[in-house]
């Protein structure tokens, strides 16, 4: 069945459009952009900015063009004196009680409010408007609140609910007191937040944005020679991404720029927390072959991402016993830092300082549990970095990223295999722990390499595969409201899952909530954006001759040299932990 | 070894609200749009305890399943809803059009410098709390001021004194407990 088509004239064009067509949507197709700031392609209608505004013939006010749907023989016109008028009035009266710090906000340059008050013309503050003051909200390891500088567009709201279903955050009370939160205006360590920092992508301002760790490893660094060993591990999608934050096309891979970087800002050893995703592999991949002989419940649940960790203890408790007791790789990596590599290398852990770069906030978190801590309380993890804030520090430092030379990993925790690489993409993780998992079923060195089925940014994938003769039923998630869905399949009963990857942000690592906003021809929450990054994944996975992760020589080393067996309990204390239901209970 | 603290929260959260509430809910639960009864539920709740404390509009939200957070965001929307306890006597101050040419600000000025609180606010004793109203529809008394259901009027700043005295020594004889 074809779409009845509409004809219209936007600024003098006709142009034809299937019926429902916004007329937002229709401007798009004939290269007219509409300013927009609540509008969000990839969440629901606000309507709640204006800026959009567009005079229709026949009307006497203004039509919201993001939410007004096209008729037959429409007049639009999207440009005339009066309707710029209005749209800089509009943001003149958003700006009129946002606080003037521009130079020294967070978000200077990539601010949407910024570039729309320049590309609306507002040249001048006309009113000096009655301010909204409220506290800083810090208390959070991951995600800091600074509502006066919201401008009520709702996006977050609609992120965390419509994309996370954890609806932390709602408006609260009414007109110029109006104000987003968690319930209560509670403070965010208070909260159903589990901490993705889905909402910091999507504001389009510095209302939301990560916890600051920046301070802390440049102090780390500028100590005296000799005082601390300062070690690095980025996570796998920091080398897709990165590059964008220096003009790089979306989707280049940076490994080899990313390790000088790093070296040039005086880290001493480099490593890869793709040495901690192989091992995470091994671990899991053992406790899955267990649990398929009938030692432990199943579907196995993975847990690398720490959003989705937190979604379990807050609305899923009943579901602990089914994840996977094994650290995240960033965790495992740690932990080896200020154990095994500190015994190499002569050190007391203490005398180690571990810096991890990461493409989420909830990280800053999972390093900060008591778990993740050694006995006498110090955490293996000390700062965590996201894409944003090392971009930065690279900027600041004066680093020439685009045209460094490429550098390689130390050894021996920075070899690793393709298969690490593809965590950062949706499935990745699934398909690394099935290429072990095919070898070690079917005793066969030669395994399959590419699971097709498992990948692409599609938000829930299930299959069936087959490997030794045994059907496993697999499914891999990414969105928490996708989680939901899986596991609410799960407790329903009748297909029996054996393997389940759950990532908390939408379009897996990749798009987490501590990587680069992406330039002004992209908007965050766009499929394609993980969809290009996952591809500069897959191809250093290719490129690589190591695919898989047990094939990995200093992983093999690392067992016999200090571990011991896979899952045995050396293994278990050092490379596993424990969850357990958190409170606030979340509305599920 | 159960991990789920569901149990527990559900029957800490029954106990937080009245029987009657807990009814309600469960009649709606499963239905279609059950959350379109959170009005009604926060009515139900304000009407037995006064108001809606965080831990009724918590227990609320997780026996009908609808995000705290849009439960406080929709308490915190409606001037209707007290997220405070309320006094035993309701001061309400008519600030519409009438009352006001006539002196309303005046006479809310004084209580609440008699009363040493604010508008929306209630007395460390638990006697007294003050709220402002547009038109109660008796203009002809302006300015006039309602305690609980009582409309007096026209009242001046001179007469606040001897109101309230009348409501705070009706309550040394009558030594019932203050509600809070």
């Amino acid at each position: 069945m074809t779409a009845t088509m509409i004809n219209l004239t936007i600024d003098t064009e006709p142009i034809q459009v299937p019926k429902g067509t916004t007329v937002l949507k229709a401007a798009e197709q004939l290269g007219i952009h509409i300013p927009r700031l609540c509008y969000h392609p990839n969440l629901s209608l606000e309507g709640a900015c204006r800026v959009c505004v567009v005079q229709v013939e026949g009307f006497n006010h203004f039509l919201t063009a993001c939410s007004q749907e096209v008729w037959e023989g429409m007049t639009i016109q999207t440009n005339s004196p009066q309707i710029r008028q209005a749209r800089r009035d509009i943001v003149e009266l958003l700006l009129d009680n946002h606080p003037k710090d521009c130079q020294t906000c967070d978000r200077d340059g990539q601010c949407e409010l910024q570039k729309q008050a320049y590309r609306l013309g507002i040249r001048d503050r006309l009113f000096e408007g009655k301010r909204k003051l409220y506290p800083v909200d810090e208390s959070s390891a991951s995600v800091v609140r600074t509502p006066e500088k919201c401008i009520l567009c709702g996006r977050c709201v609609r992120v965390c609910e419509e994309v996370q279903g954890v609806h932390n955050l709602s408006q609260h009370r009414r007109g110029f007191e109006t104000v987003v939160g968690p319930a209560n205006l509670a403070h965010m360590d208070d909260s159903a937040c589990i901490m993705c920092g889905q909402c910091i992508n999507v504001c389009p301002t510095a209302a939301f944005l990560e916890k600051d760790h920046t301070e802390r490893v440049w102090d780390a660094l500028s100590l005296p020679r000799g005082i601390k060993h300062i070690v690095v591990q980025p996570a796998p999608s920091i080398r897709a991404a990165i590059g964008e934050c220096f003009g790089m096309p979306i989707g280049t891979p940076a490994t080899g720029k990313l390790v000088t970087a790093l070296r040039r800002l005086g880290f001493d050893a480099v490593f890869d927390t793709n040495f901690g995703a192989d091992l995470t592999i091994i671990e899991e991949a053992h406790e899955f072959l267990r649990r398929m002989g009938g030692n432990g419940p199943l579907p196995l649940l993975t847990s690398c991402s720490p959003g989705w960790v937190n979604f379990l203890e807050k609305f899923y408790p009943e579901m602990i016993p089914y994840t996977s007791s094994c650290k995240s790789p960033m965790s495992m990596l740690s932990t080896l830092m200020k154990t095994y590599y500190a015994e190499k290398k002569g050190l007391k852990p203490e005398e180690i300082y571990v810096v991890a770069i990461m493409p989420c906030v909830a990280k800053k978190y999972e390093a900060a549990r008591p778990e993740h801590a050694m006995e006498d309380g110090t955490p293996y993890t000390d700062a965590v970095l996201t894409t944003r804030e090392l971009a930065w520090m690279i900027k600041s430092y004066g680093i020439d990223f685009v045209n460094l030379p490429d550098g390689e990993f130390d050894r021996p925790l920075g070899i690793s295999s393709g298969a690490a690489d593809i965590f950062g993409a949706t499935g990745g993780v699934m398909e690394a722990a099935l290429r072990t998992a095919a070898v070690k079923l079917t005793g066969e060195e030669l395994g399959p390499l590419v699971f097709e089925e498992v990948r692409g940014v599609t938000g829930l994938k299930e299959a069936t595969l087959t490997i030794a003769g045994v059907d496993i039923n697999i499914a891999v998630s990414n969105g928490l409201t996708n989680a939901k869905t899986i596991l609410e399949k799960v407790k329903a009963g009748g297909k029996q899952y054996h393997l389940i990857e759950i990532m908390a942000c939408p379009g897996g690592c990749v798009a987490g909530g501590g990587q680069p906003y992406p330039p002004d021809t992209m908007d965050v929450l766009d499929p394609e954006l993980p969809r290009l990054r996952a591809q500069a994944l897959y191809k250093i996975d290719s490129d690589k001759q190591l695919r898989r992760s047990h094939e990995n020589p200093a992983i093999e080393h690392l067992y016999q040299d200090f571990l011991g067996e896979p899952n045995g309990e050396k293994a278990h204390h050092l490379l596993h932990t424990h969850y357990h239901a958190s409170l606030p209970r979340g509305i599920r | 070894m159960t991990t789920d603290n569901w149990t527990e929260i559900k029957a800490a959260c029954e106990a937080a609200l009245p029987a009657d509430v807990v009814a309600y809910i469960q009649r709606y639960q499963g239905t279609a749009h059950s959350e379109s009864q959170l009005i009604a539920i926060l009515h139900m709740v304000q009407a037995a305890a006064g108001y809606l404390s965080k831990e009724q509009m918590n227990a609320v939200a997780q026996l009908a399943q609808i995000p705290l957070a849009k439960v406080t965001g929709v308490a915190t929307f409606y001037h209707y809803f007290r997220l405070h306890p309320r006094g035993k006597h309701m001061i309400n101050v008519c600030l519409g059009t009438a009352c006001y040419v006539k002196g309303a600000d005046k006479i809310g000025q004084r209580l609440m410098g008699d009363l040493g609180i604010q508008f929306g606010e209630t007395t460390k004793d638990g006697l007294f709390s003050l709220e402002s109203t547009r038109c109660l529809g008796t203009c002809g008394l302006a300015p006039v001021v309602m305690v609980d259901d009582q409309i007096h009027g026209p009242v001046t700043p001179g007469d606040i004194a001897t109101l309230l005295d009348k409501y705070t020594k009706k309550e040394k004889v009558s030594k019932l407990p203050v509600q809070v």
